[in-house]
């Protein structure tokens, strides 16, 4: 029990590493924001310019979101912080991690957002445009509205899962929760401080993971 | 002389087509102004599509469409400015889900007519009382009942005072008891002196409130006339036999 303790549970570790901790949740938190924000607001531009059907334009989205949703994002996150400086582009470890789940919650984004604007009833559009709304108009006032109501409770689900993933940026060095606390784990030799990041994700998470579960609930009654 | 008013609707050899299937086969009706023009026909016949092609939800293969002389269809029309001169009704109401009544009503005000945010309000209101739901304003549609939901849908047409109204079906979707109230207020329409193309199986109806009916089958007008003529003393065989097979 005591080796567990000392372990995991270590007070002077603990008490050492707490404070880069919290700084590395700072880091977190920041780039899980900006993440979904852009990435949300992407997707969902993507999705409207999709709706359009213009002549290539469909595919080009298609072919991205696809591609972003089937590629595991730590090889992207590899292939662009590695490779990139090799013709001359170096962007920094947060750069890269913020770009990268951007447009992975992006390519998920613009695939739920699209169900949203085409599970929107026909008879919307038609009421809209005979009233001489222009189609994005149509689009802006009246469909997205109701589609983004339907698809709040996956978004959010997405979006959790997407942002959990900023612990990926430890391996290119972006100091945030986990990097952190594997730093420190390595200073220490001990597991304490990955303990404290643990707990850190779950006071971070907890909140939003039940805010999707309320939402769920709420969304899941008839749009209004 | 001053030369006489263009009609309010004219429908010029309408013809249109879904894939091999002729839906509208060659249709010209013209409606004078504040004529309340009634549709019958048999589920097929081309009426809701004839309609659509009047505000061009469906685009007509050929043919024109004209209101007050001015051309609807062509390559050269305004589609959004001539839409606000032909309001529609729509069978499923279609109110916008996520506003309230207001809101329906006054979201074209707002975005098409560019009406500043207090004056939308207030011709929201007026649209709104003239269809006698003054007290329903900040109801979203779930919170009304189907009657309640298309006066509000004829009230968010009204609103931009449009010059011609057409209505598919608009009491098909109502439970039997709230049919009333939504053909009070389309005779209330009419007495405005609203110019009506009504597509409808209320045959009652019809017969007290309508200028003329038009009975379609197979995509082409079979006969019209007043009332009276097509309910009392049908020509056509065709006439005949929908309307023994719809009164029995």
């Amino acid at each position: 029990m005591d080796v567990f303790l000392d372990t995991f549970l270590n007070a002077e570790v603990l008490a050492q590493y707490a404070p880069s901790i919290l700084q590395g949740a700072l880091v977190t938190v920041l780039l899980s924001l900006l993440i979904v924000v852009f990435g949300v607001a992407f997707g969902a531009a993507l999705a409207c310019l999709r709706s359009y059907r213009l002549p290539g334009v469909g595919a080009v989205i298609v072919i991205f979101a696809d591609v972003f949703r089937a590629l595991p994002p730590l090889v992207l996150i590899l292939l662009i912080f590695f490779g990139l400086p090799n013709i001359g582009v170096v962007l920094s470890a947060p750069v890269v991690l913020f770009l990268v789940l951007s447009l992975v919650l992006g390519a998920f984004a613009e695939e739920i957002v699209w169900a949203g604007i085409t599970a929107t009833p026909k008879g919307q559009w038609e009421a809209a445009r005979s009233t001489g709304l222009s189609f994005t108009q149509a689009l802006i006032w009246v469909v997205l509205p109701q589609a983004m109501r339907m698809v709040i409770p996956p978004l959010t689900n997405r979006a959790i899962a997407i942002t959990k993933m900023t612990a990926l940026g430890m391996v290119i060095g972006v100091p945030d929760i986990l990097g952190q606390a594997s730093t420190a784990q390595s200073f220490s030799a001990n597991a304490s401080p990955l303990t404290l990041a643990a707990i850190a994700y779950v006071v971070l998470f907890l909140p939003f993971v039940i805010a999707s579960r309320w939402l769920e609930a709420r969304f899941a009654r008839p749009v209004r | 002389m001053p030369a006489p008013a263009p009609p309010a609707l004219d429908i010029r050899r309408l013809h249109k087509s879904f894939d091999t299937e002729t839906v509208l086969n060659g249709i010209d009706l013209s409606l004078t102004i504040s004529e309340m023009v009634f549709v019958l026909g048999p589920s097929g016949s081309g009426k809701s599509t004839m309609l659509r092609c009047c505000n061009r939800l469906e685009e007509p293969d050929s043919g024109e469409i004209l209101i007050e002389g001015d051309p609807v269809t062509g390559p050269s029309v305004d589609l959004n400015r001539m839409r606000q001169r032909i309001g529609m009704v729509f069978q499923a109401f279609n109110l916008y889900p996520h506003l309230t009544a207001l809101g329906n009503v006054k979201l074209a005000l707002r975005r098409v007519q560019k009406k500043d945010p207090s004056e939308a309000e207030e011709l929201a209101r007026e649209a709104l009382s003239s269809v006698g739901l003054s007290e329903k304003t900040s109801q979203y549609p779930n919170q009304l009942s189907g009657g309640q939901q298309q006066r509000v849908a004829i009230a968010r047409a009204l609103a931009l005072r449009p010059r011609v109204m057409l209505f598919d079906e608009p009491t098909s979707a109502l439970d039997p008891e709230l049919v009333g109230e939504v053909l009070a207020v389309m005779r209330d329409v009419k007495s405005q002196g609203m110019t009506m193309l009504v597509v409808s199986h209320e045959m009652k109806f019809a017969r007290e409130a309508a200028d003329r009916v038009v009975f379609m089958d197979g995509g082409r007008i079979v006969e019209e006339g007043p009332p009276e003529q097509i309910f009392s003393h049908p020509k056509q065989p065709r006439t005949q036999a929908f309307l023994a097979r719809v009164s029995s």
